[in-house]
């Protein structure tokens, strides 16, 4: 490669960094649930791919390439965070465990048995995902969420991680974290109910 | 066999979603899902909620990933 060529690859990959940055943030704190680390993974990606930016060819979109890396250093931040997480994962499935027995029991009569307010149709899921204030709700409902909850979820739901591979990561035991994922689930569903389907404003 | 409650058949179900219920679990699941339409709104809910969540994070990786969700 000569000077001029080089000059302008640098250029490309400085420009198609910028361009990302903000996504890839974005993309890193919805995953992370902490800005400094999600900036650190951000940084650590945009590092990596300068480096290795000659092997980015336009195989594939910039962006594609970019969330490619950023994967593998949102898991290295999961690892490295660890036993924060870990911490702050148990005190949330304590808090969980205590909490459990009546967090939700609002929604159900009082034997347990039978809904107090049963789950409605929710109509056509296909016309729901096509409104785009939809999207702004389901983003309120998961930013919501405690962080340590989300971050499980997160982790579930938004990397597809398995339950194993979460409780190997977190050091929580399986029974913690399926708590998690039934409150993250229970509380997203409760929102979107509030927030969405109850919501006559929505309709414009 | 003892019948489920609504209660417990919503951690069923979310459970469901991570890992394969044993058996007894599932039939047991199955039964209730069969005569309860509230718990059967609350399940598709929960599949609509996956399917929302993985398009809001806008990932592909988990597309493939096997449906493990079925009772």
């Amino acid at each position: 490669m000569d000077d001029d060529a080089l000059y302008a690859s640098k250029q490309e990959a400085h420009k198609a960094l910028e361009e990302n940055r903000v996504y890839l943030f974005r993309y890193a704190l919805l995953r992370l649930r902490d800005k400094g680390a999600a900036e650190d993974a951000v940084q650590e990606t945009l590092l990596a791919a300068l480096e290795n930016r000659s092997q980015f060819s336009g195989r594939s979109s910039a962006r594609t390439w970019l969330v490619g890396i950023l994967k593998h250093k949102i898991i290295d931040q999961i690892r490295r965070h660890s036993r924060d997480a870990k911490l702050y994962a148990q005190h949330d499935a304590h808090y969980n465990s205590m909490g459990d027995e009546s967090d939700f029991d609002s929604l159900f009569a009082r034997d347990g048995r039978h809904w107090d307010r049963p789950p409605q149709d929710w109509g056509n899921p296909d016309k729901t995902l096509e409104q785009k204030k939809f999207w702004e709700a389901i983003e309120l409902c998961i930013n919501l969420l405690p962080a340590n909850t989300a971050r499980v979820f997160a982790m579930r739901e938004f990397m597809g991680l398995s339950t194993d591979e979460i409780c190997k990561d977190l050091e929580i035991t399986a029974t913690n974290c399926w708590v998690m994922l039934y409150r993250a689930r229970m509380s997203l569903r409760e929102c979107l109910q509030l927030n969405w389907f109850d919501n006559e404003e929505r309709k414009e | 066999m003892k019948l489920l409650s609504c209660k417990d058949a919503t951690k069923l179900m979310s459970q469901a979603m991570d890992i394969k219920l044993s058996l007894p679990k599932r039939l047991a699941l199955r039964l209730h899902l069969a005569i309860c339409a509230s718990c059967c709104h609350f399940r598709t809910q929960m599949s609509f909620i996956r399917d929302a969540c993985r398009r809001f994070a806008g990932t592909d990786e988990v597309r493939d990933e096997k449906q493990r969700d079925r009772v």
